[in-house]
């Protein structure tokens, strides 16, 4: 190498590596869609909207072809032992409300995990946008007693009225009876 | 998929939101207010509450419906459920993967094979398994077999809710022709956990494929019979045309998939549309209508086992020889012979059953085209062997959110035809 090259080189070095730390700064920040998070489990697109981004992200996903949501679920993340798949930037909460949008016209889904902590559990309601996340919402307000404000008709829906918890959190106690090798008292 | 715009959608959900089709009153206050209700300020004349089962003939098991009539005519309604809850999607949480077949068969006692269908699909997407073509092909045998054996069924009920007495018995006699052949390959007639996780429970026995000629030989026949009784009959007609009308925009703000979102006009069919085991690898047509009413739905049904009947008529002749298993020795047990002279198969075969096989921590959603419409399984794995969460999108539960837009301001004897054409299992509305 003569030294007339020297002063080029170490420009081109630097360009490249201010080239590498724009990229590396790009790969620290959390990958973008929507405006939103998002992450991918075995192929499928989640987004991760806070719950004030979430009607409008629902709203402004609508507008762009996902005429449908087809599911809405919740999910009780207490004891969870393993790693959530969480972007960076989104704090893991106990509760989770998954909903499914569906877009016809490109044949695709696209899947929203909300956190909802367990202190406030509520979450605007769909309703508005999505009339068919009216009995969904009444089923993870019974299962899981996440409120879903604005919701018309925000009552149990497969539990009776008068019934005290929620059945599907993870703290309450699946029904047992005892039989001869499991709990019973005494031995026959 | 279908000819509709934003703006159409946008009017028909703000029609929907505001119509006030639903009558919003909790269990103890319809039980209450039921029966006369005097006219009110707001304008409202005389009107009753009434009360629609649960126990009702038509209402296919345990559905309720809080009608609020003017005259003969429904104002408002409000499907009630939950009486036959039993907390299958907690119960899921307890049991092993292996096990959970047997649980979600139980859901849509009339299309169990979906159930096993999308649990296993959605396990092995998790598991990331690939199943051997075989056992791909038995599962879309099964599961169009399945098909025609709900949609019969649907016919059977249809047929007698609607006053076609003779109708239940050839409905009824059909489809024990096609439960006798799953009773030759399962075991059992009904919630046969024979889709596992990892592929099927035992390979087709043999003489499956002349077993199954005769019956397709029988079926079209049969629905001939059916046209004649039925689709063309000026009786049938009047009960279901312009019966129960729904839109293609409120369809898809409702979530209404299946046959009640094709009866629009709306060609949406996964096993076209986002297709799973080798439906790309047959041919068939989706059936839409023109009207959204009660007849098209009817329609759609008839039509379908014509195409269900023509997909197995492929399968019987592309099935490929091979594993009806995947080879996974993770997921699948040593075979039965192998037991008999290893302690470390038994040690296998023992641990598979017992402690099940572990499943890498993930979550996801997989859906298929069930009868009723769009069957999905959201699972969360923590990497144990239960899963940590395991819902079931039961299309029955969603497209129940249509029955009161359906019946507003119809006669309350055409309530029963708009139920059976939604085809509701209550089974998998509970869960």
């Amino acid at each position: 190498m003569s030294e007339a090259d020297a002063p080029a080189t170490d420009e081109a070095a630097s360009a490249e590596e201010s080239a590498d730390a724009e990229l590396v700064e790009a790969l620290q920040q959390p990958e973008l869609l929507h405006g939103v998070p998002v992450s991918y489990s075995r192929g499928q697109v989640v987004l991760h909207p806070s719950r004030a981004e979430y009607v409008a992200l629902v709203s402004s996903l609508r507008e762009l072809g996902y005429w449908m949501c087809v599911d809405l679920c919740g999910v009780d993340y207490l004891g969870y032992s393993s790693q959530r798949n969480l972007p960076d930037g989104i704090s893991a909460e106990r509760f989770e409300v998954v909903v499914g949008l569906l877009n016809h016209t490109e044949r695709s889904r696209i899947r929203l995990r909300v956190q909802v902590p367990e202190k406030d559990a509520q979450l605007s309601t769909l309703f508005p946008l999505h009339p068919s996340t009216e009995n969904p919402e009444r089923e993870v307000f019974d299962m899981f007693g996440i409120r879903f404000e604005g919701h018309p008709d925000m009552t149990r829906i497969l539990m009776p009225d008068e019934w005290v918890g929620h059945p599907l959190r993870k703290d309450y106690e699946l029904g047992r009876i005892p039989v001869q090798f499991k709990g019973a008292s005494t031995a026959r | 998929m279908t000819t509709t715009d934003l703006n159409t959608l946008n009017s028909a959900l703000a029609s929907l939101t505001a119509d006030g089709s639903v009558l919003r009153l909790s269990e103890t206050e319809a039980e209450q207010k039921s029966g006369y209700q005097a006219p009110t300020e707001e304008g409202l004349g005389e009107r009753m509450i009434m009360n629609m089962g649960p126990q009702h003939p038509s209402t296919h098991g345990v559905l309720r419906l809080v009608l609020e009539m003017d005259g003969e005519t429904i104002t408002r309604s409000k499907p009630v459920i939950g009486y036959l809850h039993t907390g299958m999607e907690k119960t899921g949480e307890d049991l092993t993967y292996l096990q959970g077949a047997t649980n979600v068969t139980r859901m849509d006692y009339a299309a169990p094979l979906f159930n096993e269908l999308v649990f296993s699909l959605a396990v092995e997407e998790l598991l990331g398994i690939e199943i051997p073509d075989r056992a791909q092909w038995i599962r879309m045998l099964m599961s169009e077999l399945n098909r025609i054996s709900s949609h019969l069924l649907f016919m059977a009920t249809n047929g007698m809710d609607l006053g076609a007495v003779g109708m239940m018995l050839y409905g009824w006699r059909e489809r024990e022709e096609v439960l006798r052949f799953f009773e030759a390959v399962t075991g059992l007639r009904m919630n046969h956990n024979y889709i596992r996780p990892g592929g099927v429970a035992a390979d087709l026995p043999g003489g499956w494929d002349e077993e199954l000629s005769g019956i397709l030989d029988i079926i079209p026949d049969r629905l001939a019979e059916f046209d004649l009784l039925m689709t063309g009959q000026p009786i049938w007609r009047d009960r279901l045309q312009g019966v129960g009308v729904i839109t293609a925009e409120e369809a898809l703000s409702l979530g209404a998939t299946g046959p009640i979102l094709r009866s629009t006009g709306s060609a949406w069919d996964l096993r076209r549309d986002q297709p799973y085991l080798k439906y790309d690898q047959v041919e068939f047509d989706v059936i839409v209508g023109s009207f959204g009413d009660c007849f098209d739905r009817y329609a759609i049904r008839l039509q379908e086992i014509r195409e269900s009947i023509r997909i197995v008529r492929q399968i019987i002749d592309q099935m490929p020889e091979g594993d009806y298993r995947s080879q996974d020795k993770k997921v699948t047990p040593p075979p039965r012979a192998r037991i008999d002279e290893s302690m470390e198969a038994l040690i296998h075969h023992f641990k598979i059953f017992t402690e099940g096989f572990k499943v890498p921590e993930g979550e996801v959603y997989v859906a298929v085209e069930s009868p009723r419409g769009e069957l999905g399984c959201y699972i969360v794995s923590d990497g144990s062997s239960k899963p940590f969460r395991m819902h079931i999108r039961g299309p029955s539960f969603v497209n129940l959110q249509t029955l009161p837009h359906l019946m507003k301001d119809s006669f309350l004897a055409d309530t029963v035809a708009i139920i059976s054409s939604v085809d509701p299992i209550m089974g998998e509305i509970d869960r």
